[in-house]
């Protein structure tokens, strides 16, 4: 890089090959159905899904650096949002009955905001007291805030406890009941494309570089005057509220939502995901959730102790390849 | 004296710093004036960070309070002070390392324009901010390492980028804490040379070890000694100063 | 339902009344959980929690204020104790020999852990951390699963322990829990020697407010660390061993508590044993408190057995809300060490 204004090839090898990854997830649906696979069409929603969730934590931890150790919070409030509201829509009750009433629904073009809202209320609250703190802290808090939304889940009895609680039927996009596989990982493909494309773009543009400059530098855009604080909460907020969508996703490919989906151990799944396909890449987490959801699929099949192949696994990521699967692949795309 | 009778630009009133049983900064009060120089001189441990850090936001005083251009300050954020016209280089370089040397500017220029929330169009396109990016790089002689990443330049090339990076903001003040820190002799003429042009057209409160580039600089000086403010006046009334000597030097005097 | 609800409301008001005005001698009142013999009887059970708490909190707040390192295997550790405790004490018969062995394979294991693995960690980002110390509690609590199955295991308290004291007149209570309470004791005046009146405990405040400084004066930090390390361990092994007799030994069950001690870690402020100290009782207190009243206050609204399930979910809601409460008041705890 000698004649620093060289500029940049417009396309890169890595972006070529992120753009045949979304191309091939297009397709899927009849290529499995060709191959008589479509019984693992389920499967890709739900990773889908997770992918998701994981990139909107990407937004925090890789581009904000916040290692936020309650994303399950925000999933599992996604997930039982869309659980209750189609849950009361089949009895005919209100979700809510007072201050105002709230009926239930099975329009999923009503459960997704829903989601989105109730998720991102919630995460502006966690947010506004965790992110007062830095490092240690903040993983600490936002862990213990997530355990506290479990146990408050799990104390309305309606939705079933620690057994979790059935989904009465599956949702209506426009009206149109979502009844097979392939238009349920349409739906989900389509959302997660929209939200790669404007997080894609929202990262370059101002407030992405203020983000990140944040995460390099809290003093020095202090300094400059960004309120940065509001720059990280927005962040917060939005990842929660994306997660929430994940998590309705979730619900509705599995029928069923359970507790579950609220605990630590799922937090930490996402942040392997995010870690594991490559943190501050968008992209890296969409695979690292493919990679770790499948290992667990294919591991669980061979062993009942499958944590014990998972674990050493883990390890090495962290000790040796930092960067993630994603990370690498553009490196080498970017030196090559 | 004549600048005196001007309203000041920054009015430190009565800065009051305690750390424990240390009075770290003791009732300090210092105007600065539109386009002057103002030196903060005195020996490790005088409180001269401490003050600095009060002025910018970061410290929160004891008691006193800070006015720019007539408005009270003193309860403001570090940024919402900045976002008045507070500029500040710190003692230790404070950069976005990851980022690029132009990326690091593009930071400082979009402050001036809009507000950060803006999300759909991408930063580093906008030919509006490109513009004041390029002339701020050029003033620098940065221009040449623009892609780069700040984390790779030498120390004074960082120094410079710092500087240039608090001036694509505009600030009404620049408060330059210790700027020739670590830099070589050929590197500290060159800065001083660059602040020397500045004179007239930003006011600027200088906190600095090397003398040279002190009385070069200073309109004025004021001398702080164990927190608190033993002299304050031009170059020739400080090399005069009794107590100043003595505080430097250690010359006891007879009672 | 009108009628019901209003002969509920009614019902509430009077218990409150009753909650306020205490009767020392009222027969008709002993259900109330403010009555003063069961006041007693909850306080002791917040301690005996807060002093487990606290066994746990002080390694791990050690751990934070000298490494600066995060460590969420810190549970596995009070897992390996309680698991080795009631091992033994099955094998041999003996209670100490048990609870000796609990502190040692906390010990034990904390150092290990510190030489394998947390020593490369020191440097390393806190995601790394938390990643790799994750990674090492699916490898624990694999390896528990296989060494002793998923099944909970039932330790018996020593029979010297076994039976109970009488505190006040007709108020009894568990001999062994009073022991944990006297053991929690002992173990925080330890460590309040330790760190205030040797050599060690200077190197550890030393480390904890001026970590460039310690290392500046040639301390052979290492050691330094693997001790501190090697302490929280023996300690939280401790915790494990005691707790074997008054709860199920299983799988996971460092996290639960792992997840209750970061809350107060976080609220005592971290870095600070003191502050752990006294937040893990605010937090037992809270906790078993919050268990007490709220069945008790549900019942008016809901059907018992509806009530005491949704109470027993709410009640554990309270030390995350006090943990909140704590924080936006001060953000840095009670009693933060740094600065």
């Amino acid at each position: 890089m000698a004649e620093a204004a060289a500029p940049a090839p417009r396309v890169r090898p890595d972006g070529i090959l992120a753009l045949g990854g979304v191309c091939l997830l297009a397709v899927a649906p009849p290529v499995l159905e060709a191959l008589q696979a479509d019984y693992l069409l389920p499967t890709l929603t739900r990773m889908l899904a997770y992918g998701l969730a994981a990139a909107a934590l990407d937004l925090v931890l890789g581009y904000g650096g916040l290692v936020s150790f309650g994303h399950s919070a925000f999933l599992g409030t996604g997930a039982y949002v869309a659980a209750a509201l189609l849950h009361h829509a089949n009895r005919g009750t209100p979700v809510v009955a007072w201050p105002f009433v709230v009926s239930g629904t099975s329009e999923a073009l009503i459960i997704l905001p829903a989601a989105a809202a109730v998720a991102g209320i919630l995460a502006i609250l966690i947010g506004a007291i965790s992110l007062r703190t830095r490092g240690v802290h903040f993983i600490m808090i936002t862990l213990a805030f997530a355990q506290m939304v479990y146990f408050l889940v799990l104390a309305v009895p309606e939705y079933g406890g620690t057994d979790g609680l059935m989904l009465p039927g599956p949702w209506r996009v426009g009206g149109f009941p979502v009844q097979s596989d392939a238009p349920r990982y349409w739906f989900a493909f389509v959302l997660v494309l929209l939200f790669m494309l404007v997080a894609q773009r929202a990262i370059q543009a101002r407030y992405g570089l203020a983000l990140r400059g944040a995460r390099q530098n809290e003093r020095r855009l202090l300094a400059l005057g960004y309120p940065v604080f509001a720059i990280r909460l927005l962040a917060f907020t939005l990842s929660g509220a994306c997660t929430g969508v994940a998590g309705a996703l979730l619900a509705d490919v599995a029928m069923f939502v359970s507790p579950d989906l609220l605990s630590w151990q799922r937090s930490g799944e996402l942040i392997i995901m995010v870690v594991l396909g490559g943190q501050g890449t968008l992209i890296g987490p969409l695979i690292g959730a493919f990679v770790l959801l499948a290992l667990e699929e294919e591991l669980s099949a061979v062993t009942e102790h499958w944590m014990l192949v998972l674990g050493p696994i883990l390890l090495l990521c962290v000790l040796l390849f930092r960067r993630g699967i994603w990370g690498m692949v553009s490196r080498a795309a970017y030196s090559g | 004296m004549l600048h005196t009778l001007a309203e000041p630009l920054l009015a430190v009133r009565g800065l009051t710093r305690r750390f424990g049983s240390l009075v770290a900064v003791s009732e300090v009060s210092l105007d600065l004036l539109a386009g002057e120089c103002h030196a903060v001189i005195g020996p490790n441990g005088a409180g001269k960070s401490t003050l600095m850090g009060m002025i910018a936001g970061e410290i929160v005083p004891d008691a006193g309070t800070v006015l720019l251009g007539g408005e009270d300050i003193g309860r403001l954020s570090v940024a919402a002070r900045a976002r008045r016209g507070v500029g500040r280089t710190f003692q230790i370089t404070e950069l976005c390392s990851e980022f690029s040397v132009r990326q690091n500017v593009l930071l400082a220029v979009q402050t001036r324009f809009a507000s950060p929330f803006h999300f759909l169009r991408r930063a580093d396109r906008l030919s509006r901010l490109a513009a004041h990016v390029d002339a701020a790089l050029v003033a620098a002689g940065l221009i040449d390492r623009a892609e780069h990443p700040a984390a790779i330049l030498s120390h004074g090339e960082q120094r410079q980028l710092e500087l240039a990076v608090v001036l694509a903001c505009r600030p009404r003040v620049l408060l330059l804490d210790e700027p020739a820190a670590g830099l070589g002799l050929s590197e500290t003429e060159e800065l001083a040379n660059r602040l020397a042009a500045l004179k007239g057209r930003i006011a600027m409160l200088l906190v600095e070890h090397d003398m040279d580039t002190v009385f070069r600089l200073a309109d004025r000086i004021t001398v702080l000694a164990e927190g608190r403010v033993i002299a304050s006046g031009s170059a020739e009334d400080i090399r005069a100063d009794r107590a100043v000597r003595e505080a430097y030097l250690g010359e006891m005097v007879d009672a | 339902m009108p009628t019901g609800l209003r002969r509920n409301r009614q019902h509430t008001l009077h218990r409150f009344r009753i909650w306020l005005f205490l009767s020392p001698n009222g027969a008709p009142f002993r259900s109330c959980p403010m009555y003063p013999t069961l006041l007693l009887e909850q306080t002791l059970n917040g301690f005996t929690l807060g002093v487990m708490l606290f066994l746990l909190a002080a390694g791990l707040t050690l751990i934070f204020g000298v490494m600066d390192v995060i460590n969420l295997a810190h549970g596995s550790l009070y897992m390996a104790g309680a698991f080795a405790s009631a091992a033994i004490t099955a094998r041999t018969g003996s209670f100490a020999a048990g609870l000796l062995a609990g502190v040692v394979v906390g010990a034990a294991f904390a150092l290990l852990l510190e030489l394998a693995l947390i020593r490369r960690l020191y440097t390393r980002a806190h995601l790394d951390q938390v990643l790799a110390t994750f990674a090492v509690i699916l490898i624990a609590n694999e390896t528990v699963k296989i060494l002793f199955g998923p099944q909970p295991i039932f330790a018996a308290p020593p029979r010297s322990l076994s039976g109970s004291v009488e505190l006040l007149p007709g108020v009894l209570y568990p001999a062994y829990r009073l022991a944990i309470i006297a053991a929690g004791l002992l173990a925080a005046l330890f460590l309040w020697w330790l760190i205030g009146r040797t050599r060690l405990g200077m190197l550890i405040r030393a480390g904890t407010t001026h970590r460039q400084m310690v290392q500046a004066l040639g301390v052979n930090i290492k050691a330094l660390f693997a001790i501190v390390f090697a302490i929280g361990g023996a300690l939280a092994g401790l915790a494990g061993a005691m707790a074997a007799p008054i709860l199920a030994v299983q799988v996971g069950m460092g996290e639960q508590i792992l997840i209750l001690a970061f809350v107060v870690v976080v609220i005592g402020g971290l870095g600070s044993v003191r502050g752990a100290f006294l937040a893990a009782l605010l937090v037992g207190l809270t906790d078993t408190m919050s268990r007490a009243l709220l069945p008790w206050l549900m019942r008016d609204l809901l059907p018992p057995a509806a009530a005491d399930q949704v109470a027993a979910n709410l009640s554990s809601v309270a030390v995350y809300l006090l943990m909140a409460v704590v924080l936006a008041l001060r953000p840095r705890g009670l009693f933060p060490a740094h600065g």
